[in-house]
Formats: C-alpha cells, structure tokens, sequence
C-alpha cells in the first residue's frame, strides 16, 4: 500500500442561509487516526462525506489538502454505522463487491484469506441475513480492507453494536486499520477516547482539539488515564466545551 | 400446503353455497345452472374448451412477456434518464386517465381479429403497473449503497446493474404479480369486442346462444387459467428475488 497522506480539513458549511458550522479546521495525520466527537446533527458526518467527496446538499466553502497534493478521489474506503452489506451476495460476493463494481478480476483467495483473519472462515458462504450483527460488522471491515485504501473513513460503524461487540470490534479495526490514515465520526466518548490519536470535538459553537493521553493506541478501556480523558471529553460534550 | 388446503376448502364452502342457492332459489338452468351441471358441460366440452383455453393462454403469456418487458425498459429509461422523466412520466401517469377497455375496439380495427389485438389489450394493461413498480424500486435504492458504490469507484452503469436493479427486483416482483393478475382480463376483453377464438369468444358465444353452463364452464377455467399464472409468477418472482446475481 502506498504511504497514507495527511489531511488538512478546512471550512465552513451551510444550508441555504443556515450556518450548519462555523469555520472548523481538522487535521488526520498521516497513518494515525483522528476522532471526530460530537452530539447528532452537529454536522460531523457532513464533514467525513465532504472528505468523501459523497452528496451533502450543503455549501462548503474551504478546502481539504491531503498532504501529498493528489486527488483523494479513488483513494478512500468509507465505512458506515449499518453494514450496509447486499443482501443478494454471499459474505464473499460482498467483501469482493468494489472490484465488481470498478470492473476489475476479482481476488477470490484473497478476499477468504482476509474473511478468515477476520474470524469468519466458517461463514464464507453465506448470506447476511444469516449473520448476527456483529458478524455482519465484521464483513464490512472485510470489505474495507480489501479495498486497501490509504485512507478510511469511518462513520459510527461500531454504535449500533453491543458493549462486548463494540469493544472486539475497535481492538479489530485498531489492527488492522494501522498504517492507514484514519478519520472516526463518533458521539462515543470512550470511543474516541480509546481509539483518538487525535480527537476533535464539534458542536454548534465550532470544533476543539482535546490532548488525549499519551499511550498509543488502542488504548486499554481500564486504564485511569484514557478514563479520565473520556470523562473530559463527556464534559464536555455535556457543557457546549 | 396450508394455501391449497385453504383454498379448497374455500372453493368447497363455495360449491356448496351455490347449490343451495340454484335448489333453494329455485332457479332454471338459463339464469344459474347448478355446480354439477355446469361440471358436465366442462367434461362434454372438455376438447372445445381445451382449443379456447389454448388460444387465450398463448394471448396472456405473449401479452405478459411483451408488457414485462416494454414496462421494465420504460422503467429502466425513466430511472437512467433525467430527460426521460422530465418528458416521459407525466405523458405515462396521462395514458392512465384513458379506459384502456374503451380501445379495444379501435385494437381490434388496427390489428383485427387474431390473436395480435389481444396481446396488444394485455401488454397495455400490464404496462402501467410493471412500469411503474420497477421504477419506484429503482428510485428507492436505499443511499447507504450507492455512497458506498461511489467510493468504490463505481460507475453509473455498474451501479445500476450491480446495486439499483438486484434492489430493486422485490418492487418489480410486486408489479409482476399484479401483471399476471390483469393480464387475462385485457386478453378477455380484446376477445369480446371482437375474435374467432378465445376463452371470452366461446363465452360470448355460448351466453348468445343460452348456453349458461357451457359460459360458466369457460368462465371457470379462465379462472383456473388466471389463479396457476399467478402462482407460476409468483413462484419465479420468489425464486428471483432468492438468487439475483
């Protein structure tokens, strides 16, 4: 894989004459990943699809650089909070699914090498509807990887699993995800917490950087530093900063 | 199972409430023949009635092909194509306030008394629902699947062939169902107004001539006909639904 570009987000983004936030500046460095926290409808998501260069509906002015001055398009993989598998394919039909898409020979062997590191050997063959939640979580990774973009973007894709899930699910992304540049919108505070390299905080009044701990991640979910740091961030959350 | 049990029992209670009413209405044979009567014409016609059923069915599946594929070409064009919507739908929506039932006369002129005007009746009666189904499913690709299509570098066409139809296959199956359904009834109608054969010809035929029970028989294999081309489409629209791609 090439090396993980840096990136610098800067702007502002409205609706019409609604302000949807102020000027922001975010940064994802270069193979780390970046936390984005906030409550809903603060205008988060919007930001990673604005990165992702998806349909939005708003007026961003800014811009967003990744440090190398290539175009980000067709270097980015994106990952939601439903898995958003097809139904029609098998868990191989799905992990292979961006190669279908772009027309390219499918890497059969190293889509069930990868469904297998995942832990999912034995479900190769079937269909979502077939999969428990977190298995379905799972397939999505999957399927990220093999994209084996420098680049991931991640929206809420662990909130709607349980605590036990949510958590193999971070350490699993965590290890596999390294070496990428990695941009999580969350409104976890333990996530971003554990997961933060660096962790941004927006709500109506504009975006704060907060210094996580200095331990590298993934960090453990019982160590007193990254729980303290979780507490602040829930702060302040809770108090507009 | 459970269907067919249910199904027969229903046509049972429904036999034996028609009997009650030919024996106890008293009724002659002209206004109502009674169940067994109307068995006997089946069976004594059971050749003529063979030779009409024949000629409609091949009616009915020519017209359900042709409007299948007629509706889900317009459906795929409206969905591609802005141009196509801003032009094509409202004038599709307009044909709708036109009884289809009241051209098939001028079908009949055009065409004439073979078997073309009543597949063109059917295939203009399936049309509007295969159509207009497909393209709601079309529209309706839930957006997760397509943001991710397009970070993957999908292109529009792919996405289409790839994402949009296989998801859109279950509101096509809906429109099918109804298809098969309607399209007897635009074959039966092309037939009244004007044919040489044909399950609505030979019912056309026997009322004009009072023979009721040889009308009722026709009448109840067109609803045989109707009921196992449901089932066939709807078993074909489950099994496409199971294994798109």
């Amino acid at each position: 894989m090439e090396q993980a570009p840096a990136i610098a987000f800067t702007g502002t983004a409205r609706f019409d004459a609604h302000q949807l936030f102020p000027p922001v500046s975010l940064e994802i460095d270069s193979g780390g990943w970046s936390c984005l926290l906030g409550p809903s409808g603060c205008g988060k998501s919007t930001i990673l699809r604005l990165i992702a260069a998806l349909e939005t509906g708003v007026t961003f002015e800014g811009h967003i650089r990744p440090s190398d001055g290539r175009q980000l398009e067709g270097r980015v993989a994106f990952m939601a909070q439903t898995d958003l598998l097809l139904p029609w394919l098998d868990v191989i039909g799905n992990v292979t699914l961006g190669a279908r898409l772009r027309g390219e020979a499918v890497d059969e062997d190293a889509a069930r090498a990868l469904v297998a590191r995942l832990g999912l050997g034995a479900h190769a063959e079937k269909r979502p509807a077939q999969l428990s939640g977190g298995q379905r979580q799972r397939v999505a990774l999957a399927r990220t990887l093999m994209e084996d973009r420098p680049v991931v973007l991640l929206d809420e894709p662990f909130s709607a699993l349980d605590a036990r899930m949510r958590a193999e699910m971070q350490e699993l992304a965590a290890e596999h995800l390294s070496g990428r540049s990695v941009l999580l919108v969350t409104h976890d505070p333990g996530e971003a917490a554990r997961l933060g390299d660096r962790v941004f905080l927006l709500d109506e009044g504009g975006m704060t950087e907060a210094v996580p701990p200095d331990l590298p991640t993934i960090r453990p979910v019982d160590d007193p530093e990254t729980l303290a740091f979780q507490a602040r961030l829930l702060r302040a959350l809770r108090e507009g900063r | 199972m459970a269907g067919v049990k249910r199904g027969l029992a229903a046509a049972a209670l429904f036999v034996c409430l028609w009997q009650a009413l030919v024996v106890f209405g008293d009724l002659p044979a002209f206004i109502l023949p009674g169940p067994v009567r109307v068995a006997e014409a089946l069976w004594k016609n059971a050749g003529l009635i063979a030779w009409h059923t024949g000629i409609t069915a091949v009616e009915v599946l020519a017209g359900l092909a042709l409007g299948t594929a007629f509706g889900a070409a317009t459906a795929l064009l409206l969905a591609v194509s802005q141009m196509a919507r801003y032009l094509i739908k409202p004038a599709l929506v307009a044909t709708q306030a036109l009884p289809v039932f009241a051209l098939a006369p001028i079908l009949t002129l055009w065409l004439g008394y073979g078997i073309w005007s009543k597949v063109l009746m059917a295939v203009l009666i399936i049309y509007f629902p295969v159509a207009s189904a497909f393209f709601d499913g079309l529209m309706r690709t839930p957006p997760g699947w397509l943001d991710l299509g397009r970070t993957m570098g999908a292109s529009p066409a792919r996405l289409l062939w790839r994402i949009r139809v296989p998801a859109a296959i279950p509101s096509l199956a809906s429109g099918l169902r109804l298809a098969a359904v309607y399209a007897p009834i635009g074959a039966v109608i092309g037939e009244w107004v004007g044919a040489a054969g044909g399950l609505g010809y030979l019912m056309l035929l026997a009322n004009g001539r009072v023979k009721i029970d040889l009308m009722f028989a026709a009448l109840f294999v067109l609803a045989a006909l109707t009921l196992l081309l449901h089932r066939a489409v709807g078993w074909a629209c489950d099994r496409l639904v199971e294994r798109i791609d």
